[in-house]
């Protein structure tokens, strides 16, 4: 959280009135909503979050044992802000913006109270590379010099949005910490490399585009099937143990964005915990650099403070806009929107107020729309374009899609990529169900694909999909009679759709290769089996029985291209349609 | 140390006690009944001129004139080594008529969060001898794994045979390490007698007392005490793992009763409830316990969980399994028809899950082949479950070859790999080669989950039926 400006003016002090697990209410405090506050004697942070008469209500961001009435409360006349400068990147926070590795080091491997540290470090020096000369105008987020944040990033440093702007008076070059002023303009302000912006406010754009470029994924499903877009948004629902997490992380590596905030909201540690083992060691696939390089985390784990786990999306989205503002796609997940949207029924009921569905607050349907408003293709008030896609994991309690959090998210999301605990629990992964699931971004994508991809891209998908809707009406029939009872056509439609389930549509996350795969190959798989289908429709028009058909020692190989290495493929998949060609062609 | 007898009303675990001075949320109070009874309890709610108090030990014999002394402190458990081989009660008092405790520390039944930049992540396998566990859900020292069962199912059996059986074989132990020992901290809530004894007389058979602690909160207990037993259990547990280098087995049982008291208490303070009755605050409180699993940078021992839950209604979509298995690496099945089959113990292999199960086996870890072993069963498995559906309607005859190969596949893996009964210790290689023994029962071809030099290696099928590489080379 921002504590770069701690010179802050202290207004009036409180007293706290009455303690109930996060939320303590405090009299006589002069203070506006969502103003920082510290409370009691340790100063634990807190956020206004009601003013009623004198009563001020504050939901702490720490663990509250121990508090009591009588204590003060001091208000910062702030409200909770990021951070935002070179060193977001490589780096883990809490769900108020405090680096989790200076917390280990202030107060070693538990989780301790009253302790603050800034979210960006502020003695640190960077090296500072200009890019406006002196007498050159400037205005709200220009451009005015770059600093390398990491080997794959370079940070660019904006005139903050709320300047005025003007002609630059003076420019610095070389070694700076980010409160020095490197620019200083001819309204007397000064540019540095850090700047403060309140966490539940969007930054300005100039205005939102409609989104043309797919996200690449890697996951087959998902650029085959229901792709996402660059600015795009998505929702992950599905029940415990279904895959939302790994969907997630798979897109955290593997997404084609230039930087990926990651928001572990309410859940396990030890996931948090993998991506700070894993990320550092594995390469993006984009520029071979370290994922580390493009990443920040928020990890507000479930047993972390409720409150925080609150704030902890929009300190992820707010720092998400800010690397939109430099031109750079960004791409946010959030796991799970579930446990945010629980945070705030929780305070919600410590504050008595009128439950609505399920025990939600009412206001959950705007809270949500708010935050996933802020994603989108936008063109930026420095006249570059960026985006900030999100993709929020949703968990139903008991699996059930017709509750209020997956309800309300699904009015606002345009790709539903739902998780079905049936596929999960027979290992099929990544368990999506390509009956439920959709994108709304699939048509503006398309010719994307056609030309970075292949022409007949829609065509080929198409035929995929008709057979995967035949397979489910006659695994119907199959479930009453038996295979053996279906005429010989749909026998061997049912055989191209397992293919098409095992080979294409099931991709192993912890493989080496699989994990990832490029959409080429994507389209080279099913290219492949189509060209099953189309050999073996002909045989069997040649009058050669289906099971002979479907027993040809060569068709199985094709459930093995996926986990052959992508520059091997090419090869693999020629051969080996060749080779069912052949065998097919026999028979008759 | 203040005192009052300003008691204004007592309502269910609740007492409310009118103040003049400021009260600690959170902190420990003592109450006096009339008749001399010491009740403890905490505040539930602080403010300036009153606090709710939930009392533990229940709030009969309490009226308006007993008096509420406020400790001035929140909850602590003394911790020491010596506490190894004790049975305390649900609110930690010795019931085994040994000396008193003398403690080391006193610690915060509150435990602070790992901050997850201290965590190791958990990957050494832990065997636990039972097929159905380290073959496809298999256990890693520091994870949270609960056992989803229901009443009248043998869960308490699987986790003694757990706690018995557990070694970490030596090629997954960290080398450079010297050997923990292990320990078992065991909480037991609002179980019956019956079950009690079972745990006790098992412990002390196997001498597994020694090296246990043993928090017992039974069904004729108060339930509001379960609601602190956990949290005794928890931080008796992390004392011994990341301070004196054991590496701590926990077993919670029932975390039904548990979520029992906490509805309970979230009525009588008439909270708006969430599902089914439920405090909306459940999923966060039962974190709180859950996450106090796991290991850190550094400290040589390690906090592993196996909570047993018991499904009302057998129904896993119930807020008790369904929140746990939210938070949880995963979780192991009891199956009500299994257990009717007469299979023990009655795990069913297919909801089951350990999540942190990828990175604890493989070469060096367990076996080149156990990835791959393990989900092919899983889909060899399935795949003859859906089958026996269809079996019922057209019979075996109206099915292919293939078919009636996985149906009776399906048959064996119930009979052979699960079926091991609660004495049997079977070691991951035993466990694996039965696992190939009836992958072989199935065309080689069928076995697309498995790499083909892996297939190569250990497949004793029939080989006629061997793919031509369809590669040029
Ligand atoms: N693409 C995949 N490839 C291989 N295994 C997968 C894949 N997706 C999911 N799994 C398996 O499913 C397990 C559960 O997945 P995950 O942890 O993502 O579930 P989740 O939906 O996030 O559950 P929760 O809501 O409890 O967090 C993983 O541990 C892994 O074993
Ligand atoms: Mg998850």
């Amino acid at each position: 959280m921002s504590q770069a400006t701690q010179e802050q003016t202290v207004s009036d002090d409180g007293v706290i009135e009455s303690v109930s697990g996060p939320v303590v209410t405090a009299t006589d405090l002069q203070a506006r909503m969502n103003d920082v506050v510290y409370v009691g004697e340790e100063g634990l942070m807190g956020e206004v979050i009601e003013i009623e008469g004198n009563i001020t209500t504050i939901q702490v961001y720490e663990e509250t044992s121990a508090v009591s009435p009588g204590e003060p409360v001091t208000n910062t006349g702030e409200p909770l802000t990021v951070d935002l400068g070179p060193g977001m990147l490589d780096t883990i926070y809490d769900g108020v913006q405090r680096p989790l590795d200076v917390l280990e080091s202030q107060m070693g491997a538990f989780l301790d109270r009253g302790v603050d540290a800034p979210g960006i470090d502020l003695e640190k020096e960077w090296e500072f590379t200009p890019t406006v000369e002196v007498g050159e105008e400037v205005g709200p987020g220009d451009v005015v010099g770059t600093v390398d944040e990491t080997i794959s990033i370079e940070h660019k440093v904006l005139v903050p949005p709320d300047f005025e702007g003007g002609a630059v008076e003076s420019v610095e070059d070389g070694s700076f910490t980010v409160t020095e002023a490197v620019v200083t303009l001819d309204s007397g302000e000064e540019v540095t490399m850090h700047q403060e912006w309140p966490v539940r406010e969007a930054r300005p754009t100039v205005e939102k585009q409609t989104p043309t470029t797919p996200l690449v994924s890697g996951q087959r499903i998902l650029d085959g099937l229901f792709p996402l877009a660059k600015g795009g948004t998505a929702a992950i629902p599905g029940p415990f143990g279904s895959g939302k997490t790994v969907t997630q992380q798979s897109l955290a590596k593997f997404a084609d964005a230039d930087i990926v905030v990651y928001v572990g909201c309410g859940e396990r540690g030890n996931e948090m915990t993998e991506v700070i083992d894993d990320f550092p060691e594995l390469p993006d696939p984009q520029t071979g650099n370290p994922l580390m390089a493009r990443t920040c985390l928020i990890a507000n784990t479930s047993n972390m403070p409720v409150a925080a786990r609150e704030s902890c999306v929009y300190t992820g989205i707010t720092i998400a806009e800010y690397y939109r503002d430099m031109g750079y796609d960004v791409a946010l997940m959030a796991d799970s929107t579930s446990r945010w949207a629980e945070a705030m029924r929780e305070i919600s009921s410590r504050l008595e107020e009128m439950p609505g569905e399920e025990g939600y607050p009412a206001y959950l349907a705007a809270r949500l729309s708010a935050f996933y408003e802020r994603a989108g293709y936008f063109e930026n008030v420095n006249g570059t374009e960026g985006s900030v896609s999100v993709i929020g994991a949703v968990s139903p309690p008991g699996g059930d899609f017709s509750e209020p959090v997956t309800q309300n998210t699904l009015r606002i999301v345009k790709t539903f990529w739902a998780l079905d605990a049936d596929l999960a629990e027979r290992r099929h992964f990544p368990a999506i169900n390509w009956d439920e699931s959709y994108s709304l971004y699939r048509s503006q994508l398309d010719p994307w694909f056609e030309n970075e991809i292949a022409a007949d891209w829609s065509e080929t998908r198409q035929w995929a999909i008709d057979t995967l809707d035949e397979e489910s009406e006659l695994q119907e029939i199959v479930q009453l009679v038996g295979k053996d009872a279906l005429p010989e056509d749909q026998q061997l439609t049912l055989e191209v759709a397992r293919y098409l389930r095992e080979a294409w549509l099931q991709q192993n996350a912890f493989h080496d290769v699989d994990r990832y795969c490029p959409p080429e190959k994507t389209y080279q798989i099913l290219t492949a089996i189509k060209a099953f289908n189309d050999e073996a429709f002909e045989a069997l028009d040649a009058g050669v029985p289906v099971d002979e058909i479907t027993s040809i020692d060569a068709a199985p190989q094709l459930n093995r291209i996926a986990t052959t290495p992508d520059e091997e493929t090419e090869e693999f998949v020629t051969d080996l349609t060749e080779e069912i060609a052949n065998q097919l062609q026999e028979q008759y | 140390m203040k005192e009052y007898q300003t008691i204004t009303e007592i309502s269910g675990p609740l007492v409310f006690v009118e103040t003049d001075e400021p009260i600690g949320y959170d902190e420990m109070v003592e109450i006096e009944t009339p008749s001399g009874e010491t009740r403890r309890g905490q505040v539930l709610e602080a403010a300036s001129d009153h606090v709710a108090i939930q009392v533990f030990e229940g709030t009969d014999g309490i009226d308006r004139d007993s008096s509420v002394r406020f400790l001035g402190e929140t909850l602590k458990m003394p911790v020491t080594e010596d506490l190894l081989g004790r049975v305390l009660d649900g609110s930690g008092q010795p019931i085994d008529g040994g000396p008193d405790i003398v403690p080391d520390e006193r610690h915060d039944i509150i435990g602070a969060a790992i901050n997850p930049t201290a965590r190791e992540y958990p990957e050494e396998f832990i065997q636990t001898g039972v097929s159905a566990i380290d073959g496809m859900n298999t256990l890693v020292r520091g994870q949270k794994l609960p056992i989803f069962s229901a009443s009248g199912l043998p869960h308490n059996d699987l986790a003694l045979q757990i706690a018995r059986q557990a070694t970490v074989p030596e090629e997954a132990a960290d080398e450079d390490e010297e050997e923990s020992e292990f320990a078992v901290v065991f909480g037991a809530m609002g179980i019956t007698a019956e079950e009690a004894n079972e745990f006790m007389d098992d412990f002390e058979r196997t001498g597994a007392l020694e090296r246990s602690v043993v928090f017992m909160n039974l069904a004729d207990d108060p339930a509001v005490e379960r609601t602190i037993t956990p949290r005794l259990v928890l931080t008796t547990a992390e004392y011994l793992a990341f301070e004196k280098d054991y590496h701590v087995l926990v077993i919670l049982t029932d975390m039904t009763n548990y979520c029992e008291a906490l509805r309970e208490i979230g009525a009588a303070r008439e909270e708006v409830p969430g599902r089914r009755g439920y405090p909306g605050y459940m999923y966060t409180d039962l974190a709180e316990l859950y996450e106090r699993a796991g290991r850190i940078d550094g400290r040589d021992g390690s906090v592993t969980q196996i909570p047993i839950l018991t499904m009302p209604g057998d129904d896993e979509t119930h807020p008790i399994p369904d929140l746990t298995g939210y938070i949880t690496e995963g979780q192991i099945y009891i199956d009500r028809d299994l257990q009717s089959q007469g299979i023990s113990p009655p795990i069913n292999v297919l909801p089951s899950l350990s999540r942190l199960m990828d990175d604890g086996i493989g070469e060096g870890l367990t076996r080149a082949d156990h990835a791959d072993v393990s989900d092919q069963l899983y889909a060899a498995y399935a795949e003859g479950e859906d089958l026996r559906d269809l079996v019922n309607i057209v019979g075996r005859e109206a099915l292919s070859e293939s078919d009636n190969k996985y149906l009776d596949f399906a048959e064996r893996f119930e009979t052979e790999f699960v079926d091991q009964g609660f004495t049997t210790d079977r070691d991951i290689d035993e466990t694996l080669d039965i696992a190939w023994d009836l992958l072989s029962m199935l065309p080689r071809s069928e076995l697309n989950r498995i790499g083909e030099d892996l297939l190569d290696e250990h497949y004793t099928g029939d080989e006629e039926q061997e793919p031509v590489e369809a590669t040029a080379d």
